[in-house]
């Protein structure tokens, strides 16, 4: 569990990026972060691996303060994934992915056996391994990122609106895949987004962040979408109309169990009827 | 000069290059030498200096100023600046008077391209970088300091060209490399091995541009083309 407890951020020129927050990502879960920009959604999230220092308050990962670590050694355990990737450039896809189990010290061998692992459990052929970044689609490269971030097997992971770069049909597939990944690995997700939909998509719990770096509301989307705050997070969903148009795409994503691809089918066939 | 001279002198006596083959030999060596050891001594001194520009860009200004001022010192005002302490001629000590002018001329070239090597790091990448545990140092030497490879071959490139052109002035002082022909040609009237010097100075230049090329190609396999997105 993440917790941030009376949380601020205020730059030197006063400006107040995150004020007072007070949040708790449960274990195993996806909390997604949204709201408009400047509302201190990625400051928040950058907190969580001290990209960024806190003017005030604590955050603590299962109950240890975020401080007591060294910064390198905290981040080696949390897994980080950004809109563009960020891989690097001069590096294999495999040694991109190893990165982390390089910088822990692992064998070699046993990094790369692990980064090839993981590329085929992020849906990239093997074959990709020895090529360079730039010979990679935005989405592989996205899909690269992912595989990067979990190579350590970190139980946190951070992630900075990272489909957000790509076109949305594979901007759709990289979501499904991530919710599925998701159900097997059970990490504890911060997960970044300007995107209500995909927020609504993604998230057990959302945190919506208003302008000046307020918490508005935290809730399930369920919550959020039968029962939001007044005022900003009502408009944020885009008001009545909107409100209406995501509960009727939540109720077409409703699935009891994670969806395999021929349910996808019949709602689809479902929504064009 | 007289192009022609000594009536019916052909413009390149072949001959002579047969009956020199030695002498060039030891010439086109010893320019190398003079041309390229700048360029070494120059990354040496351009590199941390660079880095420390890239970290602290208040030092970049005054340190682009200096080394701007030293590239508009006529070489041969900067050559004679060395003489009292390394002397003059060809070989030993002497090479120095020549060496370390053309290593401050280098800095000019080389600190700017590996502050703008250093600076075409993506921020991204950077920001990945520390995000996944890379220390300060680590980043500079793993990533960092490879990403910004090819620019700073491109500014060797450039350096290497200049330098092998300019070491040819250094003939006013008694060491030019095979600019000492251009001297033996004019004074005695003889086209040949100006000629000669000539061409292989241009082919000095092409060469030593040809291996920073390959050496840029096999050391940034990652670099070679853009991608295009898809």
């Amino acid at each position: 569990m993440i917790k941030f407890d009376g949380v601020t951020k205020r730059y030197p020129d006063g400006t107040v990026a995150v004020d007072d927050l007070t949040l708790e990502l449960p274990s195993g879960q996806i909390t997604v972060f949204v709201g408009p920009s400047g509302c201190g959604k990625t400051t928040s999230l950058r907190m969580i691996n001290r990209m960024i220092d806190p003017t005030a308050g604590t955050i603590s990962i299962d109950g240890e303060d975020i401080r007591k670590k060294d910064a390198s050694d905290l981040r080696r355990g949390i897994g980080y994934v950004i809109q563009h990737a960020g891989l690097f450039p001069h590096r294999t896809i495999v040694d991109n992915i190893a990165t982390v189990p390089y910088l822990l010290g692992w064998d070699k061998k046993k990094a790369r056996a692990t980064a090839m692992e993981l590329m085929e459990r992020v849906g990239l052929d093997t074959k990709m391994a020895k090529r360079y970044p730039f010979q990679l689609s935005g989405g592989q490269q996205q899909r690269v990122g992912v595989a990067r971030a979990l190579a350590a097997d970190p139980p946190v992971m951070l992630m900075d609106e990272p489909f957000s770069a790509v076109d949305p049909i594979v901007r759709k597939s990289l979501q499904d895949e991530f919710l599925r990944l998701q159900s097997e690995v059970r990490k504890t997700i911060a997960f970044v987004t300007h995107d209500i939909d995909e927020a609504i998509k993604l998230g057990h719990r959302i945190a919506v962040f208003q302008t000046g770096g307020v918490l508005a509301q935290h809730a399930t989307p369920d919550e959020l979408l039968t029962d939001p705050a007044e005022g900003f997070v009502t408009e944020f969903l885009g008001g009545e109309k909107g409100l209406k148009r995501l509960r009727f795409n939540r109720e077409l994503d409703a699935t009891p169990e994670p969806a395999d691809d021929r349910a996808d089918e019949d709602e689809v066939e479902a929504a064009e009827r | 000069m007289s192009v022609l001279a000594a009536g019916g002198e052909p413009l390149v006596r072949w001959s002579w290059i047969g009956d020199h083959t030695d002498e060039l030999t030891t010439l086109t060596l010893h320019h190398l030498k003079l041309a390229l050891l700048p360029i070494v001594f120059g990354l040496i001194i351009a590199i941390p200096l660079g880095i420390m520009c890239a970290r602290w860009r208040w030092i970049y200004p005054p340190t682009l100023g200096v080394a701007n001022v030293l590239y508009g010192v006529p070489s041969l005002a900067l050559f004679m600046l060395f003489i009292p302490y390394f002397g003059i001629g060809s070989g030993g000590k002497a090479d120095f008077t020549i060496i370390l002018p053309l290593t401050l001329f280098s800095l000019s070239v080389l600190v700017p391209n590996v502050v703008d090597g250093l600076r075409s790091v993506p921020e991204p990448v950077r920001q990945a970088a520390t995000a996944m545990g890379f220390g300060t140092l680590r980043r500079l030497v793993q990533v960092e300091l490879p990403i910004a490879v090819p620019v700073v071959i491109a500014g060797a490139r450039v350096a290497a060209v200049a330098s092998i052109s300019l070491v040819s002035v250094g003939v006013l002082i008694g060491n030019g490399g095979l600019g000492q022909l251009f001297i033996d040609g004019y004074s005695r009237d003889f086209t040949t091995p100006i000629i000669v010097s000539s061409v292989l100075i241009l082919a000095l230049a092409l060469i030593s541009d040809g291996v920073l090329v390959t050496a840029q190609r096999l050391l940034t396999p990652w670099a070679r083309t853009r991608r295009s997105n898809g």
